[in-house]
């Protein structure tokens, strides 16, 4: 599966796409393979502060529970209600299941984010997990 | 794939809940290959065993088996097996894959006393479990037997595949019907064997299932598994296997133990829970009672695929334990609400 050129991600296999100064986050095909049939997700409320590179919620998968990592800071302002009930709706299709949305504090950290090359590339050196 | 106690598997092949969900609708097949087996076979077989199993043995009729456990003195637990009696004095345990070597040096040290044969044949066998309500259908396509007639945790020897005498039981670690195969373990031999059960299983829509199906479908059916609900450091009543641990026996490795054990009461019990707030509760995870104060572990947790739920298995005190009592698990730091819910938290349906 390509990954979208209007995406940015992040060595953590998330996605962030930024319209102006706001952006969705996700998570990569690559992740959702890796991690196996996802049952749950937790995610932060409307009105929550991301602070890049640290954690803001989680996904679990049968057999694991895996750290979701902000790709940039700024407050939510949108969360996938779908996800709560459907987790199952990003093994399908992960880079349109969105999980937050978000109004950037910073958009010039996205700067520092792997393009999709970058991320096709450094997810076939990490040997497939 | 992953390192499983020393054995290179699958964690799943086309996807943990699917399999789970062909072994409780259809038809599974895992190769369990890793289980060990010792033979006890003499005049003095039955004496041998039943002094280092809790169950009854006698009970057994050629080509039945039970399912039993190996203890230490104090009661607790070496090991749980499956006993087969193949022949007037001829008995196959089957055990787990992480305890092969000490089991094997446990049973021998402790019947040298009995006239009786102790061999290790593990490395002898291919092991093929074939689970669920096809499962019957799927092997009989590759055998003269007539499974019909073989019952639920008994045993035949038929032509499986044109290998003669293959050991069939019908038997398994799912909670479904089904049955395990036992053939020799050259390569040649085992692929073979394994592309024909695929095969004839395929109109039955067979999947082959790994360690993550195997673990949700084990959970559902509450069997336990060593180094979880069952260990070195856990008593038999703790396990709640009080049923297949016969105290009427004049004497076995543990009784005495178990019978002191039993006058003082439980400490902590197994039990089930469900979540019934948003959340998994997993492996290792404290259970709080609802005041926030740790009361015990889970002992093995996850979502379970068939019933839809986040389920989980603890040790806690017996006072806690009323079914419908609230309890939480401590996840990421919070205390998620679950209920004490009685088990198995699943039955297969009486007619499958």
């Amino acid at each position: 599966m390509p990954y979208p050129t209007d995406f940015k991600y992040t060595k953590e296999h998330e996605w962030i796409k930024a319209d102006g100064n706001s952006a969705t986050i996700g998570i990569t095909n690559h992740a959702q393979d890796s991690l196996g049939d996802i049952v749950f997700v937790e995610l932060p409320k409307v009105g929550a502060e991301l602070t890049a590179g640290k954690t803001f919620g989680s996904v679990e998968s049968v057999k694991a529970v895996s750290d979701l990592y902000a790709p940039a800071s700024g407050t939510v302002t949108e969360v996938n209600g779908d996800l709560a009930t459907a987790p199952e709706k990003i093994n399908k299709d992960a880079h349109s299941s969105w999980m937050l949305k978000i109004a950037l504090k910073n958009p010039g950290e996205l700067n520092s984010l792997l393009s999709a090359a970058d991320y096709e590339k450094f997810v076939a050196e990490e040997g497939g997990h | 794939m992953v390192d499983f106690n020393g054995w290179d598997m699958p964690v799943e092949y086309s996807g943990i809940i699917a399999e789970h969900l062909a072994v409780r609708t259809g038809v599974g097949i895992f190769d369990v290959s890793h289980m060990g087996d010792i033979r006890l076979a003499g005049p003095e077989a039955l004496a041998a065993v039943q002094h280092i199993s809790m169950n009854d043995v006698a009970r057994l009729a050629i080509g039945q088996a039970q399912y039993s456990a190996l203890l230490y003195p104090q009661g607790t637990f070496v090991d749980d097996v499956i006993v087969h009696r193949l022949g007037q004095g001829e008995y196959l345990m089957v055990i787990n894959a992480g305890t092969r070597e000490k089991d094997f040096n446990w049973v021998r040290d402790n019947t040298h006393q009995f006239d009786c044969a102790v061999e290790n044949l593990s490395d002898d066998f291919t092991q093929i479990a074939i689970q669920g309500p096809k499962g019957v259908d799927a092997l009989q396509k590759l055998t003269d037997v007539n499974l019909a007639a073989v019952k639920f945790y008994w045993v035949t020897r038929g032509t499986v595949c044109g290998l003669k005498e293959t050991l069939i039981a019908r038997t398994g670690y799912t909670g479904e019907d089904g049955f395990e195969i036992y053939v020799p373990s050259d390569e040649e031999t085992s692929a073979r064997v394994w592309n024909a059960v695929l095969e004839a299983g395929r109109e039955f829509g067979v999947v082959p299932c790994g360690l993550g199906a195997r673990n949700t479908l084990r959970l559902e059916s509450k069997l336990p598994l060593y180094g979880h609900e069952i260990s070195d450091t856990i008593n038999v009543w703790e396990a709640g296997l009080d049923r297949f641990c016969k105290m009427e026996k004049p004497e076995f490795i543990g009784h005495a133990a178990l019978e002191k054990a039993k006058s003082e009461g439980l400490k902590r019990t197994l039990v089930g829970l469900e979540m019934t707030d948003r959340g998994i509760a997993r492996d290792g995870y404290k259970v709080w009672n609802e005041s926030g104060a740790e009361i015990g572990y889970v002992t093995s947790g996850s979502y379970a695929p068939f019933l839809k739920k986040n389920i989980a298995l603890s040790y806690i005190p017996p006072e806690q334990a009323a079914l419908g009592s609230t309890v939480r698990v401590e996840i990421r730091g919070q205390g998620v609400k679950a209920q004490v819910v009685p088990t198995p938290f699943y039955k297969k349906p009486k007619n499958a």
